[in-house]
């Protein structure tokens, strides 16, 4: 019983990443936001790059996750 | 002035969220089915089924051919249609499936030059292949009751694996010895040499790690919240009161939501699996440029 509470708090933990990637997200849009408010002809170009940077960001915070699903599921 | 653009984004409302919303109703049967009287597993749908058995004569490996394999021969056939039935009729006014292949065929060409430049060309059915692989192996896998093959850590692993394995022999052929300059940028003092070269080394071999992981836990992800936001759902209607079956409104929004998300990081994982590979190849063919 206490090993299983314990792999339920240790899961909850696991995913306190997200919180950085959520940080993250946020930076890298405001900036995105605030360079096509600067130069809006260069809309095109920095959605592309904001996609392709939305993804490596995301993926750090979903590191986190994937190890609170190994925790969960896989012992 | 800022201008806001609505058309900019009315690709999301035809393209994306009606796809989603058919998706979310064929799929609800499947839901109803596994959240029904005892809640499973979400994370029950990556599981691994023979589909026939087959064992390695040789050295008696279990190679059976299972729901992975399927779906991995599948995302190789339909690309390898959509393309051979796209420029069979190849006219000059190009029709919708030659539209189609060829705008798949220059993003990826243009994608590769960009990152590569000329050396990179002869590399270019490669990284075609792969990113075609991984496209429609992420959208086949958004199709109910279907099987993402991507969400299988081996799979995407064993792809990062090759590519770095290949790109550091084919740095190794272009360069000799000066292949190694490749962890050293220049201009560094002759103090901080020795650390930095670790770093850098330590960075360069973690490459197939975070390649991987990347691909693989941004689908097991997406896949496991649609399928807690389904149980939900299922959880609500099921319940029989008045009151909680109207609730099961919002998860059943919340699917749709995410499944258009989801088609869009399908796209954007496969296309972000390609630019870094070309990037990892750049860092090979041309070394500070």
């Amino acid at each position: 019983m206490e090993t299983e509470a314990a792999k339920l708090i240790a899961a909850g933990l696991a995913v306190a990443p997200l919180l950085g990637a959520a940080v993250g997200l946020g930076v890298l849009f405001s900036g995105i936001v605030n360079s096509m408010a600067r130069n809006p002809s260069m809309s095109g170009e920095l959605r592309a790059i904001a996609f392709l940077y939305f993804a490596l960001v995301e993926a750090t915070g979903l590191f986190g996750l994937v190890v609170a699903f190994l925790i969960l599921f896989a012992f | 002035m800022i201008k806001l653009n609505k058309n900019k984004f009315g690709f999301l409302n035809s393209s994306l969220v009606l796809p989603s919303m058919i998706i979310t109703l064929i799929s609800f049967p499947f839901l109803s089915y596994a959240g029904g009287a005892s809640m499973h597993s979400p994370i029950e749908q990556f599981v691994v089924k023979k589909i026939f058995e087959i064992q390695d004569p040789f050295f008696g490996y279990d190679i059976s051919f299972t729901n992975a394999s399927l779906f991995m021969v599948l995302a190789s056939i339909v690309p390898l249609l959509i393309l051979t039935m796209g420029v069979r009729y190849a006219e000059m006014i190009p029709g919708k499936l030659q539209s189609i292949s060829e705008m798949l065929f220059e993003f990826v060409e243009n994608l590769l030059i960009e990152n590569t430049g000329n050396a990179g060309r002869p590399y270019f059915s490669f990284i075609f292949t792969l990113f075609l692989l991984i496209l429609f192996g992420n959208l086949l896998g958004m199709l109910p009751y279907s099987y993402t093959f991507t969400s299988q850590i081996i799979i995407t692993f064993f792809m990062a694996i090759i590519i770095f394995i290949s790109v550091t022999v084919i740095g190794i052929f272009r360069h000799g010895f000066g292949f190694l300059s490749l962890f050293l940028p220049s201009g560094t003092p002759l103090v901080l040499q020795p650390l930095l070269f670790v770093i850098e080394l330590i960075s360069y071999c973690i490459r197939p790690i975070s390649l991987s992981v990347r691909l693989f836990a941004n689908m097991l992800a997406g896949h496991t919240l649609l399928k807690v936001f389904g149980g939900l759902a299922v959880m609500l209607i099921g319940s029989g009161s008045v009151f909680l079956m109207p609730i099961a409104i919002l998860p059943i929004g919340a699917i749709i939501g995410m499944t258009a998300l989801e088609v869009l990081v399908a796209v954007l994982q496969a296309y972000v699996f390609t630019v870094l590979t070309c990037i990892y190849l750049n860092d090979a063919l041309n070394l500070h440029h």
